[in-house]
């Protein structure tokens, strides 16, 4: 299981592979792979986005993360998992989070890995600030409702 | 030991700090703490709080030597 916070760009699909490399452990027995990739708008509340600031409580968000990995890995059969969330500044088509959840079979998989999303998205301490195209910033006060 | 106080996102901003220190003279929970930051204010209902980095109520108690953070609903994924 593997928290990590990055406060540069990240490709997700090469995290991935790189991740997958190192974990022999899924070879022959993790029949489903659930990957959940979440990337910046350039639009919000009607508003177009020109950049974003992600700031983040250094400690208690990878506290947070493994409390919710380790929850999640209590409720379902999942061989392992990962997050991998952005800080910093932000532009429109980064990423901003990668999870990926291994399992046996596809449901648990599906299961675990919104539940890690929704999760973080109610726990992790993250907060956004937007800056719009008319340079006024403010600060994101909810995220969009599922 | 002092305790830690520390502010996070739009809660930061408001207030114009970042963090701060007190003694525990007569603080026993996390509202205690938020009111003698606050010149006895009350704790709005959609401020989140944290006691050494674990989700805490106002109600939570509060020792020397602890970090107690306040912040706004949070805003990841």
């Amino acid at each position: 299981m593997t928290v990590r916070i990055s406060a540069t760009p990240f490709e997700p699909l090469q995290e991935l592979a790189t991740a997958q490399s190192g974990m022999p452990q899924l070879s022959g027995k993790a029949g489903a792979s659930a990957i959940f990739i979440g990337a910046m708008r350039d639009f919000n509340d009607n508003d177009d986005v020109q950049a974003m600031t992600l700031e983040h409580y250094p400690g208690m968000t990878e506290r947070q993360l493994e409390t919710i990995l380790d929850e999640t890995r209590g409720q379902w059969p999942i061989i392992d998992a990962l997050v991998i969330h952005r800080v910093g500044h932000v532009l429109p088509g980064d990423t901003l989070v990668l999870i990926a959840v291994w399992s046996a079979h596809r449901s648990a998989a599906f299961d675990a890995c919104r539940h890690i999303l929704e999760a973080l998205k109610s726990r992790a301490p993250f907060w956004k600030k937007e800056v719009l195209t008319n340079n006024d910033e403010r600060w994101v006060e909810h995220n969009t409702p599922f | 030991m002092p305790i830690r106080v520390r502010y996070f996102a739009g809660l930061r901003e408001q207030l114009g700090r970042t963090e701060e220190t007190l003694v525990a003279d007569g603080i026993s929970t996390v509202h205690d703490v938020w009111k003698c930051v606050n010149q006895g204010e009350a704790m709005a209902d959609n401020i989140l709080a944290a006691v050494n980095m674990d989700y805490a109520k106002p109600d939570s108690p509060v020792k020397d030597g602890d970090e107690v953070a306040f912040f706004p609903p949070v805003t990841g994924g």
